[in-house]
């Protein structure tokens, strides 16, 4: 079988020899939890739609180690957020954000999860950012499939490489407390 | 937030209770929450269950409210296209073209024929790929998760259908008053004689796959069964209405739009329960599937829209060199048109059932009142009449074979 | 046998007198004004009685009029039809701003009990007999009803929208 329309990712940077390959465990531990995010679709509204088109089979997100979703939040990495948050429905949100277990990433997928969108009123929350922090913001109104995979690459990076004593940091700590988390 | 926490006070602890055996065994509340992988949607349910019995329900909803009706007070006709796209998103162009005859006939214009049957055309892809998705996810949750990725497969291509006419896939923001933007491309033609080549034959398959399969007619026959009666009575229209056995259709009864150059049967089921649901869905997507082929026989040429030019913007060219067109533009952009002072209710087929849109001007710029009857949040309130006596597994089928769609459950 | 119009009218002022008033074609729609001691009543007769038939409530909605004197403050608009001979009919009652209260029609329609809540929830107006008369879209602790003219659309604790870029400020609300 002939690979050369395989691309072969790039092993990180370490030191190759006889039956041995040692390297950072940053490296190691990032390239392992960045291709196995089991992610947890909040999907509210019409973005919702547009990850089920991203999860089918047309853009299948499954390709990037997001086979198996999860709903139930003590099982899941990643918050796929998704479409219009209500004042109504923040303390829910919070409440499935302080069940995921460390380490945990956000996504706010949509104008309205990332900015409260088109719906500038007193009952839609504006912006996801008011109650939970998020890592990654991907903008649309409801935006393309590609988009939401390019949103999901680029936390993909920042998995990659973030540090394993991140979430012991001070910095994380002051992050979460400004949230009262 | 109350909702979130059961009070001690709320009356199904009471039941419980009054309720209590001697043994110790009693009744339970189970909550199916806002977030729920079975709900497509966030609504809560309180259920009171005796075992996987379901005695009561109690709904909560509102939890994607949006305020639309207050948003519309406060945008120019225009801009409130926006809005109801947002509202069944499924289908959205049906949403937007129920918008704009609205506003034609707040107006009195006259949209000429092209123009009716290319919204025709529009409208019935919208009802397909609205049924698509409701069909598709209730074989989802009976446990066939195949049938909705091939099913999704067309759906993608009615995405492209609305690529080429309007530019977006989901939130398509179709059409202007009188008619459409601009006239669709020769590969908008041709991609809709693909999806009428390719799509029967799926969808074929996919009845296949479901009608007579004894799993699902085991999980669907006599689940959650309403009887025509009580359907009027909570006010169902669409194909839930239809599936009890009553044939009213906003097409037939009100035609709109040149609906009555088609022609076309309503089928209708006899119990109401989830599979004739499910069945008067799939005969539907059939029904579009003809009305879309007689509309492209029968497409005559003209414009495609009408002739007013204090409410259609002008084509780009001319704006920048003809001053009345620069006028023109600028009055409607900025809404300053004339709007007569009425009152107008319009009512089209909507995926669900009639939606319709009161609208009450008042001679300004923007609505003064816009009222959206939502099928969606009128039949919602029949569930907690499906369910009582189910099991927790009905319940959630039942739920799926409502197609509930939550934007236009809250607005 | 079709329903004429002029049979509905008739028929409703020979029972009613002058609590309904008002029979004008709004563009399609027959609509006509009732009294709010007598809307319970009349949409009793429209339902119940053989040649009328209007069996099906199509929608319940209210209207906010500021400017109306203090009676007509608020409206509450019922939409009816009748499947059978394909007549649609609209009833309007105006009701006072200071103090709104309308009886329920659940009884007559199970399909009002939620359009009554949503119109409860938007406006203040109160319906005598609701069963179940609660917010229903918006949060349970919210004191004030938002459709009211009063009411502003944006939320007044944002912190991260510069008013002065979307035109509202100070003098233009």
């Amino acid at each position: 079988m002939s690979d050369s329309k395989i691309n072969m990712v790039a092993p990180p940077e370490g030191v190759t020899g006889e039956g041995f390959f040692a390297t950072k465990l940053n490296d190691v531990v990032g390239l392992a939890r960045a291709n196995s995010l089991w992610p947890l679709p909040f999907a509210t509204s019409c973005c919702g739609i547009e990850f089920m088109a991203t999860m089918a089979s047309h853009y299948d997100l499954a390709r990037f180690g997001m086979e198996r979703v999860s709903f139930s939040p003590r099982q899941a990495d990643m918050l796929l957020v998704m479409g219009t948050i209500s004042k109504k429905m923040a303390p829910i949100l919070r409440q499935v954000y302080e069940q995921m277990s460390e380490p945990r990433w956000v996504i706010a997928v949509g104008a309205c999860a990332t900015s409260g969108g088109v719906f500038d009123t007193y009952s839609v929350l504006q912006g996801i950012d008011k109650v939970i922090p998020v890592d990654v913001y991907v903008p649309g109104c409801p935006p393309r499939p590609e988009q939401i995979v390019d949103g999901v690459m680029q936390l993909q990076e920042l998995v990659k490489n973030e540090s394993v004593r991140r979430r012991n940091s001070p910095e994380y700590k002051e992050l979460l407390a400004s949230y009262n988390l | 937030m109350s909702d979130l926490l059961l009070l001690p006070e709320h009356r199904y602890a009471k039941i419980i209770e009054q309720t209590r055996n001697e043994d110790g065994s009693e009744l339970s509340i189970l909550n199916l929450g806002p977030t729920h992988p079975a709900t497509h949607g966030i609504f809560q349910n309180i259920l009171l269950m005796d075992g996987e019995r379901i005695l009561d329900a109690e709904p909560t909803i509102g939890y994607i409210h949006r305020a639309f009706e207050k948003i519309a007070e406060n945008r120019p006709f225009y801009q409130v296209n926006v809005l109801t796209d947002r509202m069944n998103y499924c289908s959205s162009p049906i949403n937007n073209m129920a918008w704009w005859m609205t506003v034609e006939k707040l107006l009195e214009i006259e949209v000429p024929k092209r123009a009716q049957y290319l919204r025709v055309i529009v409208m019935e892809l919208a009802r397909i790929a609205d049924h698509l998705i409701c069909n598709s996810i209730l074989g989802v949750d009976t446990g066939a998760y195949t049938g909705f990725l091939y099913v999704f497969q067309f759906r993608e291509k009615i995405y492209e259908i609305y690529e080429e006419i309007c530019g977006a896939r989901l939130t398509t923001n179709m059409g202007r008053i009188g008619g459409f933007e601009r006239e669709w491309s020769e590969e908008a033609f041709k991609k809709l004689d693909t999806f009428l080549q390719d799509f029967p034959v799926a969808w074929k398959e996919f009845e296949n796959l479901f009608e007579r399969n004894r799993i699902f007619i085991d999980r669907t026959v006599n689940v959650g069964p309403i009887s025509a009666e009580l359907a009027m009575q909570y006010g169902l229209t669409g194909p839930n209405l239809r599936a009890a056995g009553i044939d009213y259709d906003v097409r037939k009864a009100q035609p709109y739009s040149s609906y009555e150059d088609f022609d076309f049967e309503i089928p209708v089921g006899k119990s109401g329960d989830t599979y004739d649901r499910f069945c008067v869905r799939n005969a539907e997507v059939w029904e579009s599937i003809s009305i879309i082929r007689q509309a492209l026989a029968k497409l005559p040429e003209g414009p495609i829209h009408a002739d007013v030019p204090d409410y259609y913007l002008p084509p780009k060219e001319d704006v920048y060199h003809n001053m009345e067109s620069l006028i023109y533009h600028f009055k409607i952009v900025m809404g300053e048109v004339p709007v007569p002072v009425a009152e107008i209710y319009h009512a089209v087929e909507g995926g669900n059932g009639e939606l319709g849109f009161y609208l009450v001007t008042d001679g300004s710029r923007t609505p003064y009142r816009l009222h959206f009857r939502r099928p969606c949040f009128i039949y919602y309130q029949a569930y907690t009449e499906m369910i009582k006596g189910g099991m927790l597994s009905d319940a959630i089928v039942i739920l799926s074979s409502l197609n509930v769609i939550a934007g236009e459950l809250d607005a | 046998m079709a329903l004429e119009t002029t049979t509905i009218q008739e028929k409703l002022t020979s029972k009613f007198g002058d609590k309904v008033l008002n029979f004008h074609m709004s563009r399609d729609i027959f609509s006509f004004e009732a009294t709010p001691d007598a809307i319970h009543e009349v949409i009793r007769t429209l339902k119940v009685e053989e040649d009328l038939n209007f069996h099906f409530l199509t929608d319940l909605c209210g209207v906010h009029y500021p400017e109306n004197e203090v009676s007509h403050q608020f409206a509450v608009v019922y939409h009816m039809h009748n499947w059978v001979e394909n007549v649609r009919l609209r009833i309007t009652t105006y009701l006072s701003g200071e103090n709104p209260e309308v009886n329920t029609i659940t009884d007559l329609f199970l399909t009002a009990n939620w359009m009554e809540r949503e119109t409860f929830d938007f406006y203040g107006i109160n319906f005598i007999g609701h069963p179940q008369l609660k917010r229903i879209l918006n949060m349970p602790e919210m004191v004030s009803h938002p459709m009211r003219k009063e009411f502003p659309m944006e939320d007044g604790g944002r912190t991260d929208k510069d008013d002065r870029f979307f035109g509202r400020t100070a003098n233009n609300g």
